[in-house]
């Protein structure tokens, strides 16, 4: 690492974020009401609910440290990348599971101190009478806010700011996710990853479209028709690169025979959320369907499959494939993992699957009770509530699977099987000899590692023969005579 | 992916020669040139082992504060454009009148001085800064003939520290002229910005003082050649990109409102 200290500090610093969000818990008024978003005036004002007084101030306190927090250790991984990379690793053969973290790494300084100012602002607002974000003739519980506020101006630009990092954040969460699927997707085909320059490609194109559609969360917020129009162009753009990393996956797994591990259990199962989460993506990208659907529930599923499903397997994809880097070489049970996946398979898609059909019947999202509402409303939400029941058991049934991993975790760090030094027959750095668990004793004075070739190099199993070629192997010959058969 | 062979190190190959150097603080001196002969085990071979020059550690830290300073320049943009969004905000009340509240500051004249002050300043720190890597001092320093570095270069760092002081007082100056006509933060939309645009930036050049003060102690205390050279070197960076803000800011203040 380039900065191992900033690295640390940016750590601990996320620790203490977390820490001070906790605690507004406990403070008077308990924590903010305004949600993740904290829209003003709701959350510019402090008398426009219990929590919005110290609570929230803690809150910005708390993602103020985050967002320092996260740039330092961003810093650290740009650097490493760009700096540090061994002999022989071009950027080309980098894996794209780092490639995934360095285009991460980059929107996350770019949008992160955006919303360092944001905050500012917020906070100014609060606690020094601007009204930034504070509209003219604003009403608090029947109560103009004339005085002591300038009170020109706009919550739009707080969307403005806040969006603008908070889309880019979306892909700070899942384009690691899309990098580290190729690589173990490959991994478990013994197939190279097809389009390998594409992939590098599109994962910077996602992240350079990526902070151009902050827009398309601010279709019925008031927003000039023609801004819709140009945010709903660079939004639909994201579809040709996502679109281009989905094929290379299906191209990579397509008529190969995959070791069905957990890891490649859950990489599939990514593409696949990917896939169904993705899909409405260009239809609430239109802002004239984005009209009807932006506050009903098929905004949730949408968002729900592609960033909190899909991103959650991203995650465990790479728990269960590096797990025996991190626990002493231990591997995570493969029984409990394909328990745990097939549950949470089934709980992700029968949850948040059904929201597209309430959210289309007009089932309106931000609701904490749909039930026992009068009128026309009560007779439209009827309808949805027999499918709200199988969402709630589902939901019940997605939290408990993650018990099995729970367990699973807990059972493996001590007895888990002993993994092999490089148990999935990989290709790439981390699972060099050298770096496996209990061979660092013997390392000290030999020659600097090397990388020969790019990541993914399997070849056609013959018998007898390594069915792989790792970029640290150095075996050109028998590379050039495997990969040019006469 | 091309099934070609690639020669293993490509990419050293593009760096300029300085391969074969020491880390700058080993055997080797921290410079760019080639000094000495071969034998004295210091790997003049064509396969260089791990070392990337004398100013890996350099560059690494520079493109550090490079990074920081993109996200950095992002925070000002935010604020800038906020500026712009305020400045044309307008509402219709309830008289039906057409209401822009936006009231240009008049910026005290002496932010003219202090934007002088900032700007010699960075022509000091930059002395300085080319001054830590004077060819014939470092390898006087390195073969520890004495700090002629340090001789050399504290007089200008220590002048930016001072010019730096200057700037923040002038800055609290124009803070108490605007008091005077009863321009404070929360007067107007207008003042909002001036406030907050240069407050800031008095803070982000707290921090460079802090820097400055470092680097002084670090001529000092520090005892390696090449961590001066970085504090030094870095602080410097800083140092200019938060007068190339200030340059920005200033005129957005004087010549956009």
């Amino acid at each position: 690492m380039a900065f191992p200290r900033m690295n640390a500090l940016g750590f601990w610093l996320t620790a203490l974020a977390l820490a001070v969000l906790l605690a507004s818990h406990f403070v008077p008024g308990g924590a903010a009401v305004s949600g993740w978003t904290a829209y003003p005036p709701l959350s510019a004002i402090a008398a426009t609910g219990p929590g919005q007084g110290l609570g929230l101030d803690l809150w910005l306190a708390s993602i103020a440290l985050f967002a320092i927090a996260s740039t330092m250790s961003s810093i650290n991984t740009l650097v490493t990348i760009v700096r540090l990379r061994c002999e022989g690793m071009t950027w080309d053969r980098l894996p794209l599971t780092v490639w995934g973290w360095f285009t991460a790494a980059l929107l996350s300084v770019l949008a992160f101190s955006v919303l360092l100012a944001a905050l500012l602002l917020l906070f100014c607002d609060r606690h020094a009478g601007t009204g930034f974000f504070i509209p003219p003739g604003d009403i608090v519980n029947g109560v103009v806010q004339a005085a002591g506020h300038p009170g020109n101006g706009s919550p739009l630009l707080w969307l403005h700011l806040f969006w603008f990092f908070g889309h880019p954040e979306v892909y700070i969460a899942i384009l690691p996710g899309m990098g580290l699927t190729s690589m173990v997707l490959a991994n478990f085909s013994r197939r190279r990853v097809v389009g390998y320059r594409l992939m590098i490609a599109t994962t910077l194109a996602i992240g350079l479209l990526g902070i151009l559609l902050w827009g398309h969360h601010m279709f019925v917020a008031g927003l000039n028709p023609f801004a819709s129009t140009a945010f709903s162009v660079t939004t639909l753009a994201i579809a040709l690169p996502s679109s281009a990393k989905v094929l290379s996956w299906i191209a990579t797994v397509w008529r190969t025979r995959p070791r069905y591990t957990t890891a490649m259990l859950f990489a599939l199962g990514f593409v696949s959320l990917f896939v169904t989460g993705g899909l409405s993506g260009p239809i609430l990208a239109q802002p004239i369907l984005d009209e009807y659907l932006h506050n009903t529930m098929f905004v949730v599923a949408h968002f729900h499959l592609i960033m909190a499903m899909a991103g959650i397997f991203g995650l465990y994809t790479a728990i269960y494939y590096w797990f025996p880097l991190v626990s002493h070489g231990r591997l995570l049970s493969e029984r409990l993992g394909r328990w745990h996946f097939w549950l949470t398979l089934y709980g992700a898609y029968n949850t948040f699957l059904p929201m597209h059909f309430t959210g289309l019947a007009g089932e309106p999202r931000h609701y904490a009770q749909l039930i026992q509402i009068p009128n026309a409303g009560g007779r439209l939400l009827a309808g949805t509530i027999p499918l709200n029941l199988h969402i709630t058991i589902s939901a019940f049934i997605l939290a408990s699977a993650q018990l099995v991993f729970l367990y699973n975790l807990a059972r493996s760090l001590r007895n888990g099987t002993l993994a092999d030094q490089n148990p999935w027959e990989a290709t790439t750095l981390e699972w060099h000899p050298r770096l496996a668990f209990g061979s660092a004793s013997e390392v000290e004075d030999e020659a600097p590692i090397i990388v020969h070739r790019p990541p993914c190099w399997y070849l056609e199993a013959t018998p007898g023969e390594e069915s792989y070629l790792p970029q640290w192997s150095a075996d050109a010959i028998h590379d050039i005579k495997r990969m040019k058969p006469e | 992916m091309p099934s070609t062979i690639t020669p293993n190190h490509t990419d050293r190959e593009k760096k300029r020669g300085l391969d074969d150097h020491e880390g700058g603080h080993g055997r080797r001196p921290p410079t760019d040139k080639r000094t000495g002969g071969g034998g004295d085990n210091d790997n003049w071979n064509d396969r260089p082992s791990g070392r990337r020059g004398p100013r890996e550690k350099l560059s690494r830290a520079r493109l550090g504060l490079f990074f920081a300073l993109a996200g950095d320049l992002m925070f000002f943009v935010a604020i800038v454009s906020a500026f712009f969004v305020a400045q044309n905000t307008s509402h219709i009340d309830s008289y039906n009148r057409y209401v822009n509240q936006w009231l240009p500051t008049a910026i005290p004249p002496i932010l003219w001085l202090n934007t002088a002050v900032l700007i010699a300043s960075s022509f000091a720190v930059e002395i300085a800064r080319r001054g830590m890597f004077r060819e014939t001092d470092v390898m006087d320093e390195w073969l520890g003939l004495g700090k002629p570095l340090t001789r050399r270069v504290l007089p200008w760092l220590v002048a930016t520290t001072a010019l730096g002081f200057l700037f923040l007082a002038g800055q609290w100056v124009a803070w108490r002229q605007l008091a005077i006509q009863h321009v404070f933060f929360s007067s107007n939309p207008s003042s909002h910005f001036f406030y907050l645009i240069t407050y800031t930036h008095a803070a982000h050049l707290f921090l460079g003082i802090g820097a400055l003060i470092t680097s002084l102690t670090a001529l000092y205390a520090s005892k390696q050649l090449e961590t001066r050279q970085i504090i030094v070197d870095c602080t410097s960076w800083y140092w200019h990109a938060m007068g190339l803000f200030w340059i920005f800011l200033f005129a957005l203040l004087a010549f956009c409102q």
